[in-house]
């Protein structure tokens, strides 16, 4: 099992910073790397990921694009396809279905259906995921439209360091990635709790990220908390919610972060599930045909006759994200631990 | 109050139907020679009226008029004749192989091979061509992609350089300037604009050039592409093939009455050419003209090539069910064989017996072709790549579940 990295020295950033640090050393190493989106050049991102990218690189290697995911993705391909690596940005994951065919069709299927004459790597950040009062359209998680396409990388972090290193890692790759930062993490580890100021990362360990090089490998999970009782399987915001609600319900939860949600590190999955015998699966996108189906599946199929109760999902609900009722939608501490509870007794 | 007239839906249909002659004077035709030709590095603006004339240089007796006549060595000529040749050749015993069930489709450029083929000879090595299925011209009229390998393509056989991933013609070869090409119609034109940005982000000298019909015009990725073209002033050639149909869609539905396709790039600050794609040496003319624009950095040019498709839509269409059976015959614009040849013949540089000799020759090379790429199997007797294939090149390095899956298989 991987276990998270004990930062040594590091400065204190937020999820932000890591992540314009994370393109900074990698449009530094590499002239090819190439980052555009809205509003991602001169002003340098609604989220300031990219803030002082085109003042240090020019603005032939950090622009803005006209509001068209598809065009972005499809401009993306044909500079994959002509050697460079570009970095695009949809404003927010929730504007990347006019982008579908360009991502689903082309880049992630170039490879194949040429023999590898042609590629596309490239990296497609998406901030996601709600609790900013973002409504429907500023707020979804859609992860298992990328996870159920053959050809893509599907990645989420959960803390700053991870961020850094799995951006790098992306950049590096020679797979499209589809790279989706949840949002609500970007300022600090945000435990569910809306009612209580949350900490910064400058006050976290995770918070701490060396400036220069390095790297997260991309298709390994961590166990981020271990224990013995009942394995959650969780990413993104999730992860933090999970380890709110275990310590608050006293359950001896491990909790493992998936940080590559495609292809997934099935073997820490399995290993935790087996010596548990539990496992509930959180995450905050709607719930049928999730990526919580797919987890849920896999752990029936290779852990079956060590189960000793059911598989429980705590997911949003099969709702579009509402804006005014939004944490009663949101899947909080307080229902991820009824569901741990549930594990445990049953 | 007055009453107001009852709304109508308009629904665009086409003049001629089975049984029912086309009335081509839909189609504007320019005297050949009367076009102006102005200098590559003229204003988008400035080519309003280009994009609704039509750049003609062959006249009906086969000589070369006006501005737009280029300066083309004879031997180049009797090279693209021969390329025009040759393409027609090919897709008539690939037509004849699909029916033999050697292949299981198949789609022809009958008709429209001066398009292809005369843009490919004003493009350099290095540039990129985003093509649609009825590029076939754009390899053919090359001397170094072997046509047996594009057979094994077309007969997904153990020989296909794209493992019988892809339905027959949709060719990728990079090495020859030709982009992998996607049955989803339309997606290629704004990767051709990135490319084409990358070229220029790099600095370098290579230009782009995309394709589309004029059936897929209507989808947004072409908008999108001109949109990007014209910000970026990306070095690329958009090429609209205007063949009229799009399987049984006039092309009117695809918006092209009343209007030109031409117009849309002038509308968006596109350099704008509407241009007889039948007419061997103005698609040579003008597809330079839009070269030279890309490369001295004036920037993008969209150029609609008005042709006709003269065969079915594929090897799965049946025309006569929705157009009059002699259309193309009655097509103002002719065949680009006929109007090349006589050209060449009229300035006494070829004649009908080297053409038939070349004919000869060609179908000759063809059938040499198809033998030898029959030698690696095809789809008649199942001699196609192995099965576990499929799982290699989804990602670059195989993952795990792929690796279980393939297991799973038994192969």
């Amino acid at each position: 099992m991987a276990e998270h990295n004990q930062v040594q020295g590091g400065v204190p950033m937020t999820m932000i910073q890591a992540l314009r640090s994370g393109l900074d050393v990698m449009m530094g190493r590499d002239d090819n790397v190439i980052v555009y989106g809205e509003d991602v050049g001169y002003f340098g991102g609604v989220f300031r990921v990219t803030e002082g990218l085109q003042a240090k690189y020019g603005k032939t290697r950090c622009f803005d694009a006209p509001i068209n995911e598809s065009g972005i993705v499809a401009t993306a391909i044909g500079m994959a396809a002509y050697g460079l690596k570009p970095v695009v940005e949809i404003q927010f994951a929730d504007y990347f279905y006019p982008a579908t065919d360009q991502i689903v069709s082309e880049a992630a299927r170039l490879r194949h259906r040429s023999a590898g004459d042609f590629s596309a790597p490239m990296v497609i950040r998406m901030p996601c995921g709600g609790g900013i009062y973002g409504g429907q359209t500023h707020s979804q998680s859609p992860e298992a439209f990328f996870t159920h396409v053959c050809g893509l990388r599907t990645v989420m972090p959960s803390n700053p360091y991870d961020a850094k290193g799995l951006l790098i890692s992306s950049i590096e790759c020679e797979d499209p990635v589809i790279f989706l930062e949840p949002k609500r993490l970007y300022n600090g580890p945000f435990d569910g709790h809306h009612d209580k100021p949350v900490v910064p990362w400058s006050k976290h360990d995770m918070g701490r990220v060396p400036e220069g090089y390095y790297n997260v490998p991309l298709d390994k999970a961590v166990v981020f908390r271990p224990g013995k009782a009942v394995t959650v399987l969780a990413y993104g915001t999730m992860v933090w919610v999970a380890e709110a609600a275990a310590r608050e319900a006293g359950v001896d939860a491990e909790i493992i972060d998936l940080r590559s949600l495609w292809p997934l590190d099935l073997d820490t999955i399995l290993e935790s599930v087996k010596k548990t015998g539990r496992c509930v699966v959180v995450h905050e996108a709607t719930r049928t045909s999730g990526f919580g189906a797919e987890l849920t599946a896999l752990v029936q199929e290779h852990c079956f006759y060590h189960l000793e109760a059911p598989i429980e999902r705590v997911t949003g609900w099969d709702t579009p994200y509402p804006h005014a009722q939004e944490w009663a939608y949101f899947p909080g501490p307080a229902r991820v631990a009824e569901a741990l509870k549930r594990a445990v007794e049953a | 109050m007055t009453p107001h007239t009852a709304l109508r839906l308009h629904v665009p249909e086409p003049t001629g139907r089975p049984g029912c002659k086309t009335d081509f004077s839909y189609l504007s035709v320019s005297p050949a020679g009367s076009v102006r030709r102005p200098p590559p590095d003229t204003a988008p603006a400035d080519t309003a009226d280009l994009a609704t004339s039509l750049v003609r240089v062959l006249d009906d007796d086969g000589k070369a008029q006006g501005p737009w006549a280029p300066a083309m060595h004879p031997e180049r000529m009797r090279r693209g004749l021969r390329a025009m040749m040759k393409t027609r050749i090919f897709d008539a015993r690939m037509l004849l192989a699909q029916r033999q069930k050697k292949l299981s489709f198949y789609m022809q450029c009958l008709g429209e091979e001066a398009i292809a083929v005369a843009h490919s000879m004003a493009l350099q090595d290095g540039d990129m061509c985003f093509p649609t299925y009825r590029q076939q011209g754009l390899l053919l009229a090359r001397d170094d992609v072997s046509m047996a390998e594009m057979i094994c393509q077309l007969m997904s056989n153990e020989a296909d350089p794209i493992k019988g991933r892809q339905l027959p013609v949709m060719y990728s070869y990079k090495r020859a300037g030709f982009f992998s090409i996607s049955g989803n119609l339309g997606t290629q034109v704004p990767q051709a604009v990135g490319w084409a940005m990358a070229s220029a982000i790099k600095g370098d000298t290579k230009i782009a050039s995309a394709w589309i019909g004029d059936g897929s015009t209507a989808e947004s990725d072409f908008h999108t592409a001109l949109t990007f073209a014209h910000v970026y002033r990306a070095p690329v050639i958009i090429n609209v093939v205007n063949n009229q149909w799009a399987i049984s869609t006039f092309q009117a539905i695809a918006g092209g009455e009343g209007t030109t396709f031409a117009q849309r790039g002038v509308g968006v600050g596109i350099a704008s050419l509407r241009v007889d794609g039948n007419d061997f040496l103005a698609v040579y003319a003008a597809s330079q003209w839009a070269a030279e624009r890309a490369r001295s950095n004036c920037g993008p040019t969209l150029i609609e090539w008005e042709t006709y498709r003269a065969g079915p839509h594929s090897t799965s269409d049946d025309p006569s069910k929705y157009r009059p059976a002699d259309d193309w015959q009655r097509f103002p614009l002719g065949d680009p064989i006929e109007r090349l040849k006589q050209h060449l013949i009229v300035i006494g540089e070829w004649s009908e017996a080297q053409h038939e000799a070349a004919h000869k020759e060609l179908e000759a090379e063809v059938m040499a072709a198809q033998k030898e790429a029959e030698r690696h199997g095809s789809l008649l007797d199942g001699r196609v790549p192995s099965a576990a294939t499929m799982f290699d090149d989804v990602y670059k390095d195989m993952p795990e579940h792929l690796r279980r899956q393939r297991q799973q298989m038994g192969v």
